[in-house]
């Protein structure tokens, strides 16, 4: 699976990653949480290359990652989906094309890609939104997008950048069903960054936590679940009288 | 011959259609040629900006440098200027087709600065995603930067065409001809001015139908 062993990141002389090494089980799901700034972004997109360390090693499936160039590393990169807070959709393309593209990009036939998007789109419950636009979707349903997107390429890890931070609670407890199904019923490793306490413990096994680019330590709990039951105004009064997200910070 | 034409058209009418057939060619290359070179040089401009995908300071320096140059020069002075490549290129410096050669290089200096900077407008969280799908940089500038930036491009396209068409009517100087040249050469030097008017009145035309065609296309296309 996904290894992390010394990696270090530079920008000019600060130091955003020190000499961290990970490993990610494989069917687990992952969560990493620290304070803004600590590198768990970073940490993140150095497991897909989008960061190449300046030190260490990034090993996937038991090979060396990060000495790899050009078509390698877009083979590596297909084969691990990615979604972020801002879902990053293609504006002038509709919701089937905004997942299709993927399946173009690694090269899928043209017959056997109306199949495969609209498999995805069922997963995430927007078969019916296939010929809009992202701009009539909402934050929930544009993330279901960029999953199924995520997802079309049967990856088998699904990176995820703080998906839910630019969500209400109700429809990030939604994407954290998804997430949670995505793990269960397709087999996906999932590893998630956030900064919301309650998000990583609502579904992670293991949680490294970070601080100032170093691993403060890795815990393994016993995730307590999305609770789909409440929905809208009942959630937030949830949150409220919890006191609402406990930030490591 | 249609009543409602002023009889200085009526008059002049063949040689109204043939300056506006010389204006369509040296107008029309230019877009092609903006299209064809233009297009794929503001594309490597903006990507071997900082921070883009091809990355590359000294190209990006050089190329800019040089996109600046050739749009900082007086029109009629890179005409002159370019005379003797002309004539190199095109085995004469005077007529139509001559003409032409400078116009495009012009206009493939003018829409490739647009189109860098459409490109800038396409939120690099987009270019981002397409990266991280394993995306080439074929697949990042065709499924990605042209399909979100397309109605920025097609408005770009617009304005250059229409600066085309001003840049065009002071081709007379080294015997291009077009509208522009015809209304200064029997509108204005020989007192003609009726003429001259209407012959503004029919570039006016042009440009608003270029203009509106432009937008509504914009507008269509525009689905963000």
């Amino acid at each position: 699976m996904i290894s992390l062993q010394n990696v270090t990141k530079r920008y000019g002389a600060f130091k955003a990653i020190q000499s961290i090494s990970l490993n990610i089980k494989p069917g687990e799901i992952h969560g990493i949480i620290g304070s803004s700034g600590a590198g768990k972004s970073t940490l993140l997109r150095m497991m897909n290359l989008l960061e190449k360390p300046d030190d260490g090693d990034v090993i996937i499936n038991n090979k060396k990652i990060n000495h790899l160039k050009g078509k390698e590393i877009r083979n590596i990169r297909q084969s691990l989906g990615m979604i972020f807070q801002g879902f990053h959709l293609v504006g002038n393309k509709t919701v089937f094309d905004n997942v299709a593209v993927s399946l173009e990009i690694a090269k899928i036939a043209k017959k056997n890609r109306t199949e495969r998007v609209m498999e995805s789109l069922r997963f995430v419950g927007l078969e019916a939104y296939k010929d809009k636009y992202p701009r009539q979707l909402s934050g929930g349903q544009k993330q279901r997008v960029a999953i199924a997107r995520a997802i079309v390429n049967n990856p088998s890890v699904l990176l995820c950048d703080e998906p839910t931070s630019s969500l209400d609670p109700t429809t990030t407890m939604e994407i954290l069903e998804v997430l949670k199904q995505i793990n269960q019923q397709l087999n996906v490793t999932i590893i998630i960054v956030s900064h919301e306490m309650e998000v990583i413990r609502s579904l992670s096994e293991r949680v490294t936590v970070m601080e100032d680019g170093q691993i403060y330590e890795v815990v393994e709990i016993e995730p307590t679940g999305v609770n789909k039951s409440k929905k809208g105004a009942a959630t937030f009064v949830e949150q409220l009288k919890s006191g609402g997200d406990s930030n490591p910070s | 011959m249609i009543p409602i034409l002023p009889e200085v058209l009526v008059e002049y009418q063949s040689e109204i259609w043939e300056s506006i057939v010389e204006s369509s060619i040296m107008v029309g290359f230019s877009v092609l040629a903006a299209l064809l070179v233009g297009l794929p040089i503001g594309t490597f401009l903006f990507l071997c900006r900082k921070g883009q995908l091809l990355e590359n300071r000294l190209v990006f320096s050089s190329l800019n440098l040089l996109v600046n140059i050739i749009r900082s020069f007086p029109f009629l002075l890179l005409v002159i200027f370019m005379i003797p490549f002309t004539r190199f290129v095109m085995g004469t410096a005077i007529g139509t087709a001559a003409a032409t050669l400078p116009m495009m290089v012009i206009a493939i200096a003018h829409y490739s600065r647009l189109v860098e900077q459409s490109l800038l407008d396409v939120p690099k969280g987009v270019i981002q995603a397409a990266v991280s799908m394993g995306a080439s940089v074929k697949d990042i500038i065709f499924k990605f930067l042209y399909v979100e930036s397309r109605s920025a491009l097609v408005l770009s396209m617009t304005t250059s065409t229409i600066s085309f068409i001003s840049y065009s009517t002071i081709m007379g100087v080294v015997g291009g001809g077009g509208i522009g040249d015809f209304a200064i050469r029997y509108g204005y030097l020989q007192y003609r001015t009726d003429l001259m008017v209407y012959i503004i009145i029919i570039i006016v035309i042009f440009v608003q139908i270029i203009q509106y065609s432009g937008i509504t296309l914009a507008r269509k296309i525009d689905k963000r």
